[in-house]
């Protein structure tokens, strides 16, 4: 079966490593948070000024003047660091942030990414998306791996407006585990009862299926 | 305004200057850190045909939201503004201009604006269409896009606590874009929500030195909450 919300975030959050700075992008990525596996220690960045970035506030915790870059309300863990957006970005473009998991519209077997605009929608604006694809060390992609009509996300080439180039390493939909090199999509896992077959089929763009194919684990 | 005392005792004074067709660089990210009260001003002094740099654009009816209500921008320079309807309404009917950036190319800009940097290379917005019409360059086998710095007319910013030479704290994430704001305008007004004597700052913890900042008002603010998450305690 296709994966759920949650279980694309708990695959994410294996790639946690020890000692990891993560920036994690609106929607499912947030989700990530939730489930960092046990012993590890990450740091959670969030671009609008704040490295070490906590849970929701309690009633009595929230603060105006404590959000995080989705403009909610939010607290910092005991270590944090607060600074300007300039300082925050310095972080993100210097290659200082060792992982970001963010959404997108559109992935393709270059590693171009299509996320913030849809020509002949309301373009509402790209926030730090560009800075983040531009800047972090290591780049994963959640999205479903095709749209409700059934087509796929995975291209040949990105059809929408371009939010990066060739920064793409990673992709977890919710049927597919995959890693973009050398101009294609590798297939690395297959989600729990998900046949090899759907997923070619459900993939546009150039796909590597070598050996067998393991299903994700999860704990 | 004698000497170094920049304290100003009315928002008339902070913003005395502000004309049609100027440039305003305004701190805040979303309704956090925004200077409130010199926003209030600037809809009350109905000043037209500004162009205003800023993260976002408020809400409807809040921030600087309110200053398209009776069409006071002209144009927007920000890297997200899906908050309010006035704004998607005169986008869209094509009143109001924009101009969309990226985030940490938003707040680099207004740093290099106000360090005398007129332009730099960065990597973000590369083969994107921020790029399109601006020089590109080769530098160690990637490429990068030449953007160029802000300065502003006036830059408005809100910060926890002033002293009267202008040196300024600010207080958790609403420090975001003010500092950088504050470097970037020719009169650089900061709203603040207690002015100290000089001294009771720190000299190593003053985020922006005075020497940025032309006038002080002590304001008084709602601090509106845009999303508000909790979590059961």
């Amino acid at each position: 079966m296709a994966l759920s919300r949650e279980q694309v975030a708990m695959r994410v959050a294996q790639e946690l490593q020890d000692g990891y700075y993560v920036n994690l992008g609106i929607g499912i990525p947030t989700l990530v948070a939730n489930y960092v596996p046990a012993g590890i220690e990450v740091m959670l960045q969030s671009e609008n000024g704040l490295l070490g970035m906590g849970p929701y506030p309690t009633e009595d915790e929230i603060d105006a003047d404590m959000i995080n870059a989705g403009k909610e309300t939010v607290t910092a863990i005991k270590g944090a660091a607060i600074f300007s957006s300039a300082e925050s970005f310095a972080m993100i473009r210097g290659g200082h942030v060792d992982l970001t998991v963010l959404g997108a519209f559109e992935v393709d077997q270059n590693g171009n990414i299509a996320s913030w605009m849809i020509p002949g929608k309301l373009v509402k604006g790209m926030g730090g998306a560009m800075d983040l694809v531009a800047g972090a060390q290591n780049i994963v992609v959640t999205m479903t791996h095709a749209d409700k009509y059934g087509n796929s996300k995975l291209l040949t080439d990105c059809t929408l407006p371009l939010t990066g180039v060739g920064c793409v390493k990673k992709i977890v939909t919710d049927l597919a585990v995959l890693e973009v090199r050398n101009g294609a999509f590798h297939l690395l896992e297959r989600a729990p009862g998900i046949s090899v077959e759907e997923i070619k089929q459900k993939t546009a763009g150039k796909l590597v299926i070598e050996g067998d194919i393991p299903e994700m684990v999860f704990n | 305004m004698a000497g170094f005392n920049k304290v100003v005792h009315s928002y008339e004074d902070a913003m005395a200057g502000l004309q049609d067709g100027m440039t305003v660089i305004a701190g805040g990210f979303g309704l956090c850190g925004i200077p409130e009260g010199l926003i209030a001003q600037i809809k009350k002094m109905k000043t037209k045909d500004l162009t205003v740099v800023s993260n976002n654009c408020g809400v409807d009816g809040f921030g600087l939201g309110i200053l398209l209500e009776d069409r006071q921008i002209k144009k927007m320079v920000a890297s997200y503004v899906g908050e309010n309807a006035l704004f998607e309404k005169q986008l869209l009917s094509g009143e109001l201009e924009v101009e969309l950036t990226p985030q940490g190319t938003l707040a680099e800009k207004m740093r290099a604006g106000g360090a005398g940097i007129p332009a730099f290379f960065t990597a973000t917005g590369y083969g994107t269409p921020v790029a399109e019409g601006k020089e590109t360059r080769e530098i160690d086998g990637r490429h990068y896009v030449l953007e160029p710095a802000i300065t502003g007319d006036f830059a408005i910013v809100r910060a926890w606590k002033a002293d009267r030479y202008g040196n300024l704290v600010f207080r958790h994430t609403s420090m975001n874009f003010n500092p950088m704001a504050a470097t970037a305008g020719k009169i650089t007004v900061a709203e603040v929500e207690e002015i100290v004597e000089p001294g009771e700052l720190e000299p190593s913890q003053i985020h922006t030195p005075g020497i940025y900042v032309q006038r002080v008002i002590k304001g008084n603010f709602e601090k509106r909450i845009e999303r508000r998450m909790v979590r059961q305690g």
